[in-house]
Parts: C-alpha cells; structure tokens; sequence
C-alpha cells in the first residue's frame, strides 16, 4: 500500500518548522512582496553604516535644499546634509527599539493574557479591568507624560512602549486561551495534579503561541508608527541622530519648494508598516489563523 | 420509469491536494431513489455518506469538486444547474434536515418566525393561511401545545423539540424528497427513538421519499426500506434492509453487524481488525481488503465490481459474497467478559451531592455551598477492587459531573469519597497529595480534545511517567514503548501528532497515557461514543483486557445500554442526579427494573428490523430535580399516587441482589408492562 504524501509527517525540528512557515508566507503574492520590503530594511538597518556616502551629522550651508541630483541622490535638507545618507540611517533606531519594545510588549502582555485566562475568577476579574482602564487612556498622552519626566533615552523608551503595547496583547492571549482552557487535555492535566505553571508551559503556550507572535507581529508595525509620532512631535530621537519621525517633522514646512527631504523618510517610513503588516498578515494566514476574522484589541 | 425521483449516475467527487493530486471522496456511485421509499445511508466517518446526500441536492461541500457524474432529479442534472434553478428545487422539491438542530435554528427568531419564512420562501400561501399552516406542521410533528411553542425561542425547547421544529421547517415546502443527515445522533435514548417514530410516521404519511444518513445501524434498521452501506466512497453493499440487516452478504456489513453489542447478549463482540483508509491512500485491489476475514489473493490486486444480484435485489461488491451467503445469519460471538472483581472495597460514595448553583457573598465568604436542591444528591455506591461499574442515564442525569467529583475536578456539597476503606478523598484537588491523584485517571469522551495537538504521541504518554514517577531518558523511553505495545501500537507511534493519527488510534493513545499512572481506578466518560462502529468494539476489548491484566477498577459512564451491557459487572442508573436502581448488570438488564429503566431499556435501538423501540414514557426534558419526592415522577407512567411526588422511594431489593429506588412493590415492578 502506498501511503499518500499528504498523510506522512514526521516531527520536524524547530528550525525545519521555520523554514516551512516562511516558504508558505513567500508562496503568497502579498507575503512575498511584505516579506522582502521587510528584510531589505532589516539589511538595510545592518549595512547603511558602511554603505552611507557622507556624513549623516555634516551640516553644509553652501549646499541648503539641493535638488535630487547625481551627486546628492535624494537631495539635501535645510541645513545642507545629504538626505539619501539620512534616510538609509533614519530607520535604525527606530528598528531597534521598536523591535525589543514588541519582544518586551509580547513577553508580558503573553504571560499576563494566559494565566488570566488560566486562573479565571476575581484575579482575573480585576487585572482585565485595570487593562481596559489603560486601553482607554490615548496612549500618546501617557506617554508623553513618562517621556517628559524620564527622559527621552533608550532605556526608558523601549519598556514604556513595551508596555503599551503590550495591553492589547493581554486580551488577545486571554481569549486564546479561553479556546484552549475547556479542552479535555487541560482537564486531564489538571486532574493529574500538574502545576499552574507546568499547565502554562506544556499544555497552553503550545496552543496560543501562534495567535500571540501574530499579533505581537502586528503590534510591532503598530509601535513603529507610535515611536515614529513620538520622534515627530520631538520626543523620541534626540538630533541630530537621523530618523525618519525627526526628519519628516523637520522637512514638512518646506514642503512646497524642497518636497525631497520630505518625501524619502515619508516613504521608507510607509513601505517599513507596509512591509511589517504584510508580512504579519502572510504570517498568520501560513500558521492558519485567520486575522481578517478576528477584531484587533 | 416515473417512479424514480432521484438518479445518482457515475457520480465522483473529490479534491486537490496541495500537491495537486486528485483525491477522491466519492467514486463512482450510482444509485436510485424511488418515490415513497426510504434509503438509509450507512457508513463510517469518511465513507463520503454526507456528501454522497448532499450532492443530491446540489450542494458540494466548499473545497470540493465534482469530477465527473450527475446527480438527477426529475431528470434535470443537479450539480450543474444554475443557482437560480436551485433554489426553486431546494426546499420546494429536496429539502433537508441537518444533524444538529439547535444550531440549524436562529436563536434569536421565534420558532413561528421560522417556520412563517420557510412558508413564505417556499409556498404561495396568504398570510392567514401559513398561520393555520404553522400550527398544522407543528401539530403534525406532535410538538404540545403549537400556539405557545410559535412564540418560544429555540434555545427554550429541548433538543428532540428542537428536531421536530427542524423536521416541521423542512415539510413546510411539501418536499418529495428529505434528506436527513444524522438527525438523531445528538439526542438522547428515548428522544432518538420518540424522533425515528415520528419520520415514520411522516413517511407514510405524506409518502415522501426520504435519504436517512447515519453511522447507527440501529437507527436506520428503523426507518429505511433500503439500504446503502457505503465504504472508503464506494458503495460496497446496497438492497432491502431487512436482507441486509439479516444476512449481509458483504463482509464489511457481515463484520459491522458482529461487532456491535446487542442488549440480547452479555459479553463484548468481536471487533474488526483495522481501520478505514483515509481518502487519497492509493491502494490496488478492493478497499476492503486490509480488514476482511473472506479475502482471498485476487482481492489484493483486483478491485471486485458492484455486482447485482437479481434474486436478492442486491448489489454487492465483493468476489466471495457467496461464501457469505451460505451463512444464513450472523453468528455473533461474545467474549463473556470475566469478573474479577474482589470483594475489597475500592471506593466508596457515601451519601454524595454535588451542586452547581452560583455561591451567594456571604456563602463565598464562609466558603460553603448552600443548595437545597442540588443538581446530584444523595448518591450511595460501594465499588468493589477489580469491577466494572457503569453509570447509565440520559444527559442532564450527572453521570458525568459524579466522575468529575471522583477525580476531584468538581467539588462537592456534602458527603465523603473514600479510597481503600480508609482514606478520604478530599474534595478539593489541590488538597489531594500526587498519591492521591495519580490512583484515580480518567479516560475522556472525545480524544481529539483530550490529547493535546501540539504533542507527539511520546509527550503525551510522557506526561503521567515524569509526573509521578519521575522517569527520565532511556527507562522514560522503555516505559512508553511498552504502554504502546500495550494499546497495540507501534513504537514508530512516537514521534506522530493526534492529526495523523485515526480515531482509534487516538483513543488508544489516551488509555495509554491513562495507564501509565499505574491507576487503581479508572474512569470512562463515553469513552467509546465518539469513535466508529466497527472501531468501538475493538476499544471495548482492549480496556477489558487491560482490566484483566492490571485489576484496575473502571467507573465507566455511558449512555449506550448496548454499551454497558457488553462491558459492565454492575450497572447503576441515574435519573435528575438521583440513583434510581443499583445491581448486577444480569438483573438490571432483566425485569423487575426501576420504571426509568424500562424507558431506557425499551427506546435502545438495535440493528434488527424486527425489535421496534418500545415508547412508554414521554420525552419531556425536565431541567430541574423536582424537590419532593421520587425523581422520575414528572415523566413516570406508573405513578401510584401522592406518595411519588412527597416521599422519596425506599430502597427495595430483588432476588438478584438488585435495588430499585421505587414505590412501587417489586412483585408489581416484575410484570411487564407492554
């Protein structure tokens, strides 16, 4: 008897798993295109220091608002330095922190989100309640007030936005593990005396961790947008480090006549969301969960 | 001919892999449904049955496709006809009955809502003529009191309600044709057989011709005048279901009909070997082959035709029907299953209620439930070392929350539960020491909820050893293999997710890992209801094996009499959370039993077109224990009197050994009251 292909699976080792679930997201026309505008700004985030044709800090009087020419490809800004330069730069930082504020932002909104929806009751009870009291604060506003009395500084940036962040995640672990939580396996370990922890770390994470890397997915592109804001309205990068908030914010009122300086940090800023939201999407839809039916927060 | 109302011609239906293989569900079916008659489709899970009913009326399943055949009615080709055309037929002409009915209702319409659509869609009446329709079709499917049940929503009727509204919106187009899928499968005994009764009684009737799709034997021995047994998407057997039934000439049928345990008989039947190949297995030779008794060398390579038998009015797929039918009937042979059940004591329940009723603040604060009428009471039963007990009853009767206070996951009101004579189970399962917890395991229902999608076999059967034994590497690796090789799986089982694995197969690895916590007792909830037929049995002889081998103690809870008679020492049986009779599977089986016994007793169906259900008791759902009194009163037909709704019934014993729970005197109990 021949057994068809289809019914054959042998366990796969973690690092075979990922390679297939990013073969599947690259076999979509929306994945693949989401996926590498991603890992173009990831190289990009890696090699722009070397790559970089000027000095991103040299400030050029002679040469203010230059147009895109084949010296200065994208231009220069109003303090005459090279924008093409700034703009290759411009989303490091932002990369950076945005991504170990989602790591943070999953870690704790994840944890939080399934032993709420373990334990149930009053502890429950009260935790989501203190959660939808913060969802209802405009972020923007916390955070300016912890960014004004703390600094500006990396080590106060990631776990703020962490954080905020995070509060959505708690919801969306809860619910996955509401799903989960009725099922007899957990009943079964439950009966056989196994810790909270052990349930947690056996029987759930399992079952929910894919819900929750989506959604911690989608959340990075979310906080890149928010710390973008941040840098605009001069809260997040101090200058001259180049960034792309920072530099939108400055190039906008020249606007009119000197659109280049604006228009580069606007697009690598879009295309970075776009690409990060593609790829979560192509994500989700190769682990099977279907986000389009399912509400963010 | 005229009198065909339905004709499946060649019919294939299937779908693409993701490698791009074609996979067939159905092959090649044809068949022909006359006017008035009824068909019942039988087969296991993945036979291709639901879909074989749905293609008659138009429908293919979404990812599905036909490859090549029709599906006629009134000689127009269904499956390619416009959806505009269809949904003139739909409903009018072919109308459907889904399985589960409380989800094929809105719940938020009122039933006469419903049903006005479904006479608005599908007949040209007036207003004031679907009014008086309406409580026509509802009278017709003897639904109480039709004027109150319009107004009600669905989730206020029972679940057999629930089925008769469904059967009344699907007679409110005047269909010629029904097509039935499962009707009856989520309903209790007695509703099952009050619902059978009822689509008989419809059939005559109206003389509409009805497709009844089910993997119970015993419910389509009731309704259909002929019978389709299908197999890995073939037809394999087909012809009147009396013949069928009686001496089936296809050894599939021959093995099904063996395998299922029968009230008449004691003792576990025989199983079939094996399981169905899942569609898209590329196999030579007849589908049937890895599993029959008959087969021959031919039957490897050579796939046997459907052949007509004209004498019979039979069509069989087989080379050896002949050998098969010179039996003349099927000859089930019973293990006797041994009771090795000592007279130590296990467990003992003593005077156990349980209670689900919300803790009001001040009875949160003292941490106590107060309850008057608590969903289980008064429960009494002293388990012995090695036997089999099962608790019987109909949903709702806390079969299931009784075992869930066994194992602590449920806490309860009042009373002890006392392990070994002398240790006292607490209540509570964090109070319970590892010890404590690891005697008593349990085996669930549905073993696709109960082992975890995310774990190989290994992880799973791991858990209890690391637990409680603390085993590591190579002995954790030993122990596994040989809990395998007990539940007769390989070890290359190992390494495979519950997604590759069959029903069965599932069901094994989930009694392993309840083993592997060297259990004293065990408790079964429906351990076998949600596997198939022809794998059930083969269940059932494994745990009875395991019980001779280990002398572990089962608690096994079921609503399948046919079931528990076949696997159990002692029976006992609940109504409303309440013992109604207590004994000895040989006598509880036998007259004098409790009155709600004989209710059960007589609505099991079984596959044999000569034993009707017997109907005695209305299938009314009570949701409430009453407070005073006998707990069966609100639907017993022998009430004697204001003594069943005061005091609760005294214990009375039989001959037997066998205590019922009644007013009545056993000597009146003894007679038979049909």
């Amino acid at each position: 008897m021949t057994v068809n292909s289809i019914y054959k699976e042998e366990k796969k080792s973690a690092f075979q798993k990922v390679f297939e679930v990013i073969i599947t997201m690259a076999s979509r026309p929306s994945g693949f295109i989401g996926l590498s505008i991603l890992v173009f700004h990831i190289i990009l985030a890696f090699i722009s220091p070397y790559i970089a044709p000027y000095d991103f800090k040299a400030i050029n009087p002679t040469l203010m608002l230059q147009a895109p020419s084949a010296e200065y490809w994208f231009g220069t800004d109003d303090l005459g330095r090279d924008v093409f330069t700034r703009t290759i730069l411009g989303g490091r930082t932002a990369l950076t922190i945005t991504f170990f504020g989602s790591l943070i932002a999953l870690l704790w909104g994840g944890l939080l989100g399934i032993f709420c929806g373990l334990v149930g009751g009053k502890i429950d009870d009260i935790v989501m309640r203190i959660v939808d009291a913060f969802l209802s604060i405009p972020w923007i506003l916390a955070m300016l007030l912890i960014v004004s009395l703390l600094g500006t500084s990396t080590e106060v940036l990631i776990p703020a936005l962490g954080f905020f962040y995070g509060k959505g995640i708690v919801r969306v672990a809860r619910a996955a593990t509401h799903d989960v939580i009725a099922k007899d396996f957990i009943v079964s370990a439950r009966a056989r005396g196994h810790s909270n922890f052990s349930i947690i770390w056996n029987e759930i994470i399992p079952n929910v961790r894919d819900a929750i890397l989506v959604e911690g997915a989608m959340r990075w592109s979310w906080m890149l947008l928010g710390f973008s804001s941040l840098s605009f309205l001069g809260f997040g990068v101090s200058p001259p480090t180049p960034d792309w908030g920072l530099m939108i914010s400055n190039a906008r009122g020249l606007m009119s006549f000197a659109y280049w300086a604006v228009i580069a940090p606007i697009v690598g800023l879009s295309s970075l969301i776009i690409g990060i939201n593609l790829t979560a999407d192509a994500f989700a839809k190769a682990l099977g969960i279907d986000r389009s039916t399912k509400a963010p927060v | 001919m005229s009198d065909i109302i339905q004709k499946v011609k060649n019919l294939s239906i299937g779908f693409k892999s993701k490698k791009g293989e074609e996979i067939l569900i159905l092959k090649n079916i044809s068949t022909k449904i006359k006017k008035g008659e009824t068909v019942g489709i039988v087969g296991e899970s993945g036979s291709g049955k639901s879909t074989l009913a749905l293609a008659m009326m138009g429908y293919v399943k979404h990812g599905l496709y036909t490859i090549g055949g029709k599906c006629e009615f009134n000689s127009s080709n269904l499956l390619n006809m416009k959806s505009k055309d269809l949904e003139k037929i739909r409903g009018r002409k072919i109308a459907m009955i889904p399985q589960n009915a409380g989800q094929a209702l809105t719940p938020n319409l009122k039933i006469g809502y419903q049903i006005d659509e479904a006479l608005q869609l599908h007949s040209d009446l007036n207003e004031k003529e679907r009014e008086k329709k309406i409580s026509e079709l509802l009278n017709k499917v003897r639904l109480p009191s039709p004027e109150t049940i319009a107004l009600r929503y669905p989730h206020e009727l029972s679940g057999g309600q629930q089925q008769r509204v469904a059967v009344a919106m699907a007679l409110a187009g005047t269909p010629d044709l029904l097509l039935l899928d499962e009707p009856t499968t989520g309903l209790d005994v007695t509703t099952q057989a009050h619902v059978l009764e009822l689509l008989n009684f419809i059939a005559k009737d109206t003389g509409t011709s009805m497709v009844y799709v089910s993997h119970d034997l015993g419910a389509i021995a009731q309704v259909s005048d002929r019978i389709i047994v299908m197999y890995s998407g073939e037809i394999v057997l087909e012809g009147p279901s009396r013949d069928i039934l009686k001496r089936p000439i296809h050894p599939y049928t021959h093995g099904l009909l063996k395998s299922i345990p029968k009230l008449s008989l004691a003792g576990l039947p025989e199983s079939m070997p094996g399981s169905q190949p899942q569609p898209g297995i590329i196999q030579s030779g007849c589908s049937f082959f890895d599993r029959c008794n008959f087969s021959e060398d031919k039957c490897k390579n050579n796939s046997p035709q459907l052949e007509f038998l004209k004498e019979l009015n039979t069509s069989v797929r087989c080379f050896n029907y002949e050998k098969l039918l010179k039996e003349s009937q099927v000859n089930q042979n019973v293990n006797k299953i041994k009771n090795n059940s000592k007279d130590k004591e296990i467990l003992n329940l003593s005077e156990v209620s349980i209670s689900y009723a919300k803790q009001k603040l001040l009875d949160q604060i003292f941490n106590r439930i107060s309850d008057d009428n608590p969903t289980v009471k008064d429960i009494n039963i002293n388990i012995k070392k090695g036997e089999t007990i099962a608790l019987v009853g109909e949903s709702g009767s806390g079969k299931s929350t009784i075992l869930k206070s066994i194992a602590g996951l449920l806490r309860t009101k009042d009373g002890l539960i006392r392990f070994d004579q002398n240790r006292n189970l607490s209540s509570d399962l964090k109070e319970r020491n590892p010890n404590d917890l690891r005697i008593i395991q349990l085996i669930f229902q549905n073993p696709d909820e109960s082992l975890n999608p995310n774990h190989t076999v290994e992880e799973i059967i791991a858990q209890p050893l690391k637990l409680y034994f603390g085993l590591k590497g190579e002995e954790l690796n030993k122990n596994i293999i040989d809990l395998l090789q007990k539940v007769r799986l390989g070890d290359f089982y190992m390494s495979r997710y519950p997604r590759q694995l069959s029903g069965g197969e599932k069901q094994r690895v989930a009694v392993a890992r309840a083993f592997a916590a060297k259990p004293d007792i065990i408790l079964c909830d429906e351990v076998t209801s949600a596997l198939d037929v022809s794998v059930q049995a083969a269940v059932l002889n494994l745990l009875q094996q395991l019980k001779e081998d280990f002398g572990t103690t089962y608690i096994f809870v079921s609503h399948d009499l046919a079931v528990v008679r076949a696997i159990s020492d002692r029976v006992a049986v609940l109504y409303q959370g309440r013992l109604c009779e207590v004994g000895p599977s040989n006598d509880v089986y036998k007259f004098p039993s409790h009155p709600y016994t004989e209710v059960l007793l007589g609505a099991v169906l079984e596959p044999d077109p000569d034993i009707k259900p017997k109907l005695v008791a209305e299938d009314i759902v009570e949701e409430k224990p009453p407070e005073k009194g006998c707990s069966f009163q609100g639907r017993c037909s022998r009430i004697v009197g204001d003594i069943c709704k005061k005091e609760i019934p005294p214990w009375q014993l039989t001959d037997g050994g066998n205590a019922i729970r009644c007013h009545i005197p056993i000597k009146e109990l003894q007679k038979e009251q049909f």
